[in-house]
């Protein structure tokens, strides 16, 4: 609880860190209370021919859609489904890859080489033209999205802790502790595991921004779920007919990945150099498209 | 002899690496709901026309036999026949790859002219207006939804403003085929009105492609240059007395770009994920709009085509990024 406590605290210090807690803050918060915050919470689901495509203004805050619906609602519901999309995906990515990576770093053997390929095949193509092809072969839903990405995401933490593990079991700690007996799994779980929970939870915070935009990606191409979800890339994908007159349409949507994004990039950043000093702010290659991902 | 053990540890994981993929696009475009031999078929189909096609393109085999005898044919150089456009898969991809490469090299170009010194000047004035200024773009580089970034700048610059055509890669006749590149044939025909159109055409969609691209390259230069500007050679040569610009030029700019170099291999493979999806906003004829179509269309064997071709070039692209570093980098030889 200390440790947690001043990391809160180092992490306040840090102004860009901040803005990113700031703004995953409010999206947590546009999720959780959307049907208070919304002024048409019924416009999920409700359509109002009459109200077409009107432009921003004291009624509808950020215009209204193809359909009547009021937009900034939509979004303040659209909020759940990025979340609920980010965070199962990290999650299934996180509990596939960690093991992996640990054991095939902690066994020298054809089995870990076996592993880092079987990874290593999933690295080779660009992720989201895999997620493309996994999502439209389930067939269009949430559920298939979360499937595409998890599938797809889980290597790039099993070469991280690979990596981390390897250089670990150099360490002479680890080394001394297998000396005086310890297990393997004991290892593993109590000396390794929590030396390579920081990168891991660097990574996992660039995850987040990372699989958010290419959920939003494939809900651009017509693979998210279907309508009337208020998901962000499909709201982009309905607005472009509309263009350039109904210019909010496709605007309001595009800066509400943007800021998502954007604050659990910054998150990850500061997260980085609270974790590990020897990686200064700057190094970070960052996010991580495909290769993007160091 | 070390960088040739690389290289040929490397190899002999190569076809396995791409096997495995094969493996895997294969299993999941074979169990694609939808049957593509009705769709090939046609609604008029009796059901003993479909039976006969079936057999016709081989679908009533084992899946393990179908897999093998697509290995045998790609060994040959033969990725089978686009059940869309009919034609073998080997030229659809052939007439789209010199769009691709265009957009690439394009965006390349642009991510690196203006992404080295940006990030040098950014590290020199390390806190100054212009640093914090790059910071947010390159923030924001990485934060953009690369599709909504290309339908703003169509809105901005090709509705609203009417400088750029919207989409497409040429409005009239392409320049005489060469090197297929339409920026390139046009400058060596010396045909300067397509030479004007076809860089209209790519401007958009290279500087949408170029953003993520940018931004990396700005914050790993300045990254780099930083980290030699503390370093205690650079030290030892403020103490010696060499003047700021000689350092900075001889020595610091050297230091620093060699890693840089070997960050340009991997923004090909940013820009090539990134293409997939600005081809389809920009419909620019390429590979990526090829591939999100097939995906669409169900057709299997351009889908198969099209991650056969991505591996591969990503796996070349990879094990030369590594072959580089290594042969750069005097503490990897050492090692």
């Amino acid at each position: 609880m200390r440790a947690i406590a001043a990391l809160l605290r180092s992490l306040a210090r840090d102004r860009s860190a901040l803005l990113g807690l700031g703004l995953i803050l409010a999206l947590v918060l546009s999720a959780v209370l959307a049907p208070v915050l919304a002024t048409y919470p019924g416009d999920v689901f409700e359509i109002h021919p009459a109200k077409r495509l009107l432009s921003p203004g004291p009624d509808h805050w950020l215009g209204t859609d193809r359909m009547g619906s009021d937009i900034y609602s939509r979004l303040l519901f659209g909020a759940r489904i990025t979340i609920l999309i980010g965070v199962i995906a990290v999650g299934a990515s996180l509990v596939i890859g960690v093991p992996v990576g640990l054991v095939a770093g902690h066994y020298h053997s054809w089995t870990s080489d076996l592993l880092m390929r079987v990874s290593d095949i999933f690295l080779a193509v660009p992720q989201v033209v895999l997620a493309i092809a996994i999502a439209q072969t389930l067939g269009p839903s949430l559920p298939n999205v979360i499937l595409a990405l998890s599938v797809t995401y889980w290597p790039w933490f099993a070469r991280l802790v690979y990596a981390e593990t390897r250089s670990l079991e150099k360490e002479i700690f680890i080394e001394s502790t297998a000396a005086l007996g310890a297990s393997p799994w004991r290892l593993i779980a109590l000396h390794v595991l929590p030396n390579v929970a920081s990168p891991v939870i660097v990574r996992a915070s660039i995850g987040m921004g990372f699989t958010i935009l290419t959920a939003a990606a494939l809900g651009f191409l017509g693979l998210g779920p279907p309508p009337p979800t208020p998901e962000w890339g499909r709201t982009i994908a309905e607005s472009r007919e509309f263009l350039p007159d109904a210019w909010w349409y496709a605007a309001a949507p595009g800066l509400a990945i943007f800021l998502t994004v954007m604050g659990f990039n910054l998150l990850g950043d500061g997260l980085r150099d609270l974790l590990d000093p020897r990686i200064r702010r700057s190094r970070g290659i960052a996010a991580g498209a495909g290769v993007r991902d160091e | 002899m070390r960088l040739l053990a690389l290289v040929v540890r490397r190899l002999a994981w190569f076809a396995p690496t791409l096997l495995g993929l094969l493996a895997i696009t294969f299993v999941i475009s074979r169990v694609i709901p939808a049957d593509p031999v009705l769709l090939v078929a046609g609604e008029t189909a009796t059901p003993a026309q479909v039976a006969a096609l079936r057999h016709q393109l081989g679908f009533d085999r084992p899946l393990a036999v179908q897999f093998i005898d697509y290995v045998g044919r790609l060994a040959r150089g033969d990725l089978g026949t686009s059940l869309y456009t009919t034609r073998p898969i080997t030229d659809d991809l052939a007439t789209r790859l010199p769009a691709t490469i265009e957009l690439t090299l394009v965006a390349m170009v642009f991510s690196i002219v203006a992404g080295i010194p940006l990030g040098v000047v950014s590290a020199l004035w390390r806190n100054s207006v212009l640093d914090h200024a790059l910071r947010v773009v390159t923030v924001s580089g990485l934060a953009i939804a690369s599709f909504w970034l290309g339908i703003m700048l169509q809105l901005l610059f090709a509705m609203r403003l009417g400088w750029t055509p919207l989409n497409g890669r040429l409005s009239g006749f392409p320049p005489a085929t060469i090197t297929g590149l339409y920026l390139v044939d046009a400058a060596i025909t010396w045909d300067w009105t397509a030479f004007a159109a076809a860089l209209g055409h790519v401007a958009l969609p290279a500087t949408t492609l170029a953003f993520p691209a940018l931004a990396t390259l700005v914050r790993f230069t300045r990254a780099g240059v930083l980290e030699v500007m503390q370093s205690n050679f650079v030290l030892y040569q403020r103490a010696m007395g060499l003047p700021g610009s000689v350092i900075v030029w001889k020595y610091i700019l050297r230091s620093a770009l060699t890693s840089t170099v070997t960050q340009i291999g991997l923004l090909f493979g940013i820009l090539l994920a990134g293409a997939v999806v600005t081809e389809t906003v920009f419909d620019w004829p390429g590979m990526g709009t090829y591939a999100v179509n097939s995906i669409i269309r169900s057709d299997y064997n351009a889908i198969m085509g099209f991650t056969v071709w991505a591996g591969a070039i990503f796996l070349v692209v990879n094990l030369l990024v590594d072959v580089t570093h290594t042969a750069i980098d005097p503490r990897e030889r050492a090692a």
